[in-house]
């Protein structure tokens, strides 16, 4: 049994980092406007997935005008990537000022309904446009940068085996770091960033001191929709099939992982989505093993729902977020 | 003229009367001679939104409420030979009204959102499902295996006391958390639930995984089969009746007023001495204790029952229903639920049939995507919304009691005032 996981050991460590890095990045935007709004953005995931789809829709689109061929693979995907992000930036902030800014004020439970709604009614959008151009909503496309990589980890050690991936996975990890470095840095040193922190911490008194909040609060909306976009992006990339469908867990996913790492914190999110990702691949390659087949890989969206559990029972500020007194 | 009208009309209660009748006659009277109108099924079904704002007494209202869904509905429908497909409709309705009743008190009373509310409507289906079918055998030993359908009746009652136990074992761990972190993790557990049943015919076949379980028995009254979904009415209107008893009583006693509470303000409610844990279980378990009943009619109902009815999907569609509605008003979640199961099972297939209709002549395309019939969640979502914003409280928002000042300083005076005012209640009683 034992030599099963180590043999499996390098695989799932490579694709646990892959997930795991999508989860990052999506938490993050989860946790950036949780941590502004105290409002859990019910439709980021479906902003994920619409980032997916509109980065499938441009490469189908070069494709079609013949530009793939003429231009570097590179380029194509940062093209892709920057019409994803732009493009979902703007339906973030449009989100925010439709269904969340009229709500503001009122209870907790209303603006939930809302996102909820704002969820549901992206999923049948994207569907809508997705059937009516291609005819299905299954959308697959050709991916860059598919060449297989072999790692040879098989000469390390005795039972170890060799992990395999694509130069796109290599992509997706590098692109992810680069995201969460950049935002962590814009969040520290920038004085925009400073004035997201500040009104997260305390809007009135943000207000008092000429930070516009509406402003802060749509930038806010923007780079996190714009993040979970690229994600779609990599994401459409690394598996080459989208449907309208694929946010809404993935979406429940990430917030555990934001939820695990301390809602508010951004490398908490880092963390936890990592973490997520690891658990998932190790459960759905190692569970039928270790139960001797009476539990298989189907049980491991189980455990991302089972440590969001946990976690907000044991340690509701997560691992590296601050407890909060609920003040009267 | 329209306002003197209804000025008059507000009046006289005699007017309202031969109004409604005149009302109900014709639709009544339509959808008997029509063979299958939805639109004259629907305004049949109206005239009982009709009968809500007419100003009679409470009491009237109901025993006309009953008479109509006992003897009017079942009558005016059995015109046509669409009898069965009507009943059916009505059938969905009731079971979808009991839920959304159950998410209310959650939602609407106590103010817990729970986005996985249909996973005691599985628990529910589940229970009859196995034990009346061989699947029970499985995994049990016993001759009495299966169950004859005479014990639905007594399973209507397990199948809710099943989930009320459900209700309250998912409560336990997740009440702790606050308000948007309940939503996520009754969502997650609606979630493992799905997958749960979906899986769980390795390494014992409890719930024969995602094949589902069938020739689940019909339900059996001393030798009466309950087969066809006009028999089955009888027995949701039954229900029905119990669950909206149930509600009516509770919104208004000390638990109800305790959810109310803490819903306005949990830390005020606490201090004034509410048991905060025990009262939102008792909300968990009430509500999820409907949705067990209903779930076992269900699954009677359909004879079949498999993982792919307890979807995501489903418990927003109760959602839906219970803000449309009205969130904590019974009669706006009642006729919330009829508008939104209504739509998903007449008015979208139909249209959808109209535009296929339309489409063959040539008159205009509809591409296959625009289906109606596929746009619950964009209808769904925009429901949602609008309703945030601009309707938080619904078609028929809820009211508070108004409480009579006067009667209950005399109710709670000392003995001496009671004693001249003998028809003084205290707050509880009713008014």
């Amino acid at each position: 049994m034992i030599s099963d996981l180590l043999h499996s050991l390098p695989q799932v460590l490579v694709d646990g980092l892959t997930l795991g890095a999508v989860y990052a990045v999506v938490a993050i935007g989860y946790t950036l406007v949780y941590g502004i709004l105290e409002l859990i953005n019910f439709a980021h995931g479906e902003i994920f997935m619409s980032g997916a789809f509109i980065g499938t829709a441009v490469m189908l689109m070069f494709e079609s005008a013949g530009w793939l061929g003429a231009m570097p693979g590179w380029l194509a995907y940062m093209l892709i990537m920057a019409a994803a992000m732009l493009v979902t930036g703007l339906m973030g902030v449009g989100i925010e000022r439709v269904a969340y800014r009229p709500l503001r004020s009122a209870p907790k439970l209303i603006s939930l309904i809302s996102a909820i709604g704002v969820s549901f009614f992206l999923q049948d959008l994207v569907r809508f446009i997705a059937e009516l151009s291609t005819g299905s909503y299954l959308i697959s496309s050709s991916t860059l940068y598919n060449d297989n990589l072999q790692l040879r980890v098989s000469k390390l050690g005795g039972s170890l085996g060799d992990a395999f991936l694509k130069t796109n996975t290599v992509i997706l990890i590098v692109v992810a770091v680069l995201l969460m470095v950049g935002l962590d840095l814009f969040v520290k040193r920038t004085k925009w960033g400073i004035a997201m922190r500040a009104v997260a911490q305390d809007r009135e008194t943000a207000a008092l001191m000429s930070i516009n909040v509406n402003k802060v609060i749509a930038l806010t909306f923007f780079i996190g929709s714009a993040l979970g976009g690229a994600t779609g992006v990599l994401f459409a990339q690394q598996y080459g099939t989208v449907d309208p469908f694929i946010g809404y867990v993935l979406g429940i996913k990430a917030f555990t992982a934001a939820v695990l790492g301390g809602i508010g914190s951004i490398r908490g999110a880092m963390f936890g989505g990592l973490f997520i990702g690891m658990v998932e691949m190790f459960a759905s390659a190692n569970l039928g093993v270790l139960t001797s087949g009476n539990f298989g890989g189907e049980y491991k969206d189980v455990f991302a729902f089972a440590i969001l559990i946990v976690v907000l029972i044991f340690k509701p500020e997560g691992l590296f977020g601050k407890a909060v007194k609920e003040k009267v | 003229m329209m306002d003197k009208l209804i000025t008059g009309l507000q009046g006289s209660k005699y007017a309202q009367a031969a109004l409604l009748a005149l009302f109900v006659a014709l639709t009544c009277a339509w959808v008997f001679l029509m063979d299958k109108s939805v639109v004259a099924f629907l305004l049949l079904l109206s005239s009982l939104l009709l009968l809500h704002y007419t100003s009679f007494p409470t009491k009237i209202k109901w025993a006309v409420g009953g008479v109509m869904l006992l003897l009017v509905v079942p009558f005016a429908t059995s015109g046509g030979a669409s009898h069965e497909a009507y009943m059916e409709v009505a059938t969905q309705c009731g079971i979808f009204i009991a839920m959304a009743l159950g998410l209310n008190v959650v939602v609407g009373f106590a103010g817990l959102l729970d986005l996985g509310f249909v996973a005691f409507f599985a628990v529910g289906a589940y229970t009859y499902a196995i034990f009346s079918t061989p699947q029970a055998t499985e995994f049990m030993s016993g001759g009495w295996l299966p169950l004859t359908g005479s014990y639905f009746w007594l399973f209507i009652f397990i199948g809710g006391f099943i989930a009320s136990l459900f209700g309250i074992l998912l409560g336990l761990p997740v009440l702790r958390v606050k308000g948007d972190y309940l939503a996520i993790v009754t969502l997650g557990f609606g979630e493992i639930t799905r997958i749960i049943f979906n899986n769980l015919d390795k390494p014992v076949n409890i719930t024969n995984g995602a094949l589902g379980i069938s020739s689940i028995q019909a339900p059996n009254l001393f030798g009466y089969h309950f087969t066809f979904p006009h028999q089955f009415y009888f027995i949701v209107i039954a229900i029905l009746a119990l669950v909206i008893l149930c509600v009516k009583r509770l919104e208004h006693s000390r638990l109800g007023r305790s959810w109310k509470a803490i819903r306005d303000n949990e830390i005020a409610a606490q201090s004034s001495g509410i048991p905060l844990i025990r009262t939102k279980l008792t909300a968990f378990a009430v509500g999820a204790s409907f949705s067990g009943m209903m779930g076992v009619v269900f699954a009677a109902k359909q004879t079949f029952v498999d993982p792919t009815s307890f979807t995501y999907l489903e418990s927003i569609t109760i959602l839906v229903m219970v803000l449309l509605g009205g969130m904590g008003s019974v009669p706006g979640v009642i006729l919330g639920a009829c508008v939104i199961t209504l739509l998903n099972l007449q008015v979208l297939t139909e249209i959808t049939l109209w535009l296929n209709q339309l489409t063959m002549q040539g008159i205009i395309k509809v591409p296959h995507a625009l289906s109606p019939s596929k746009m619950q969640r964009f209808i769904f979502g925009a429901v949602l919304i609008l309703f945030a914003i601009f309707r938080p409280n619904g078609l028929i928002a809820a009211r508070n009691r108004k409480v009579d000042e006067g009667r209950l300083r005399a109710a709670n005076a000392p003995v001496s005032a009671k004693l001249r005012d003998p028809s003084g209640h205290g707050e509880g009683g009713s008014s």
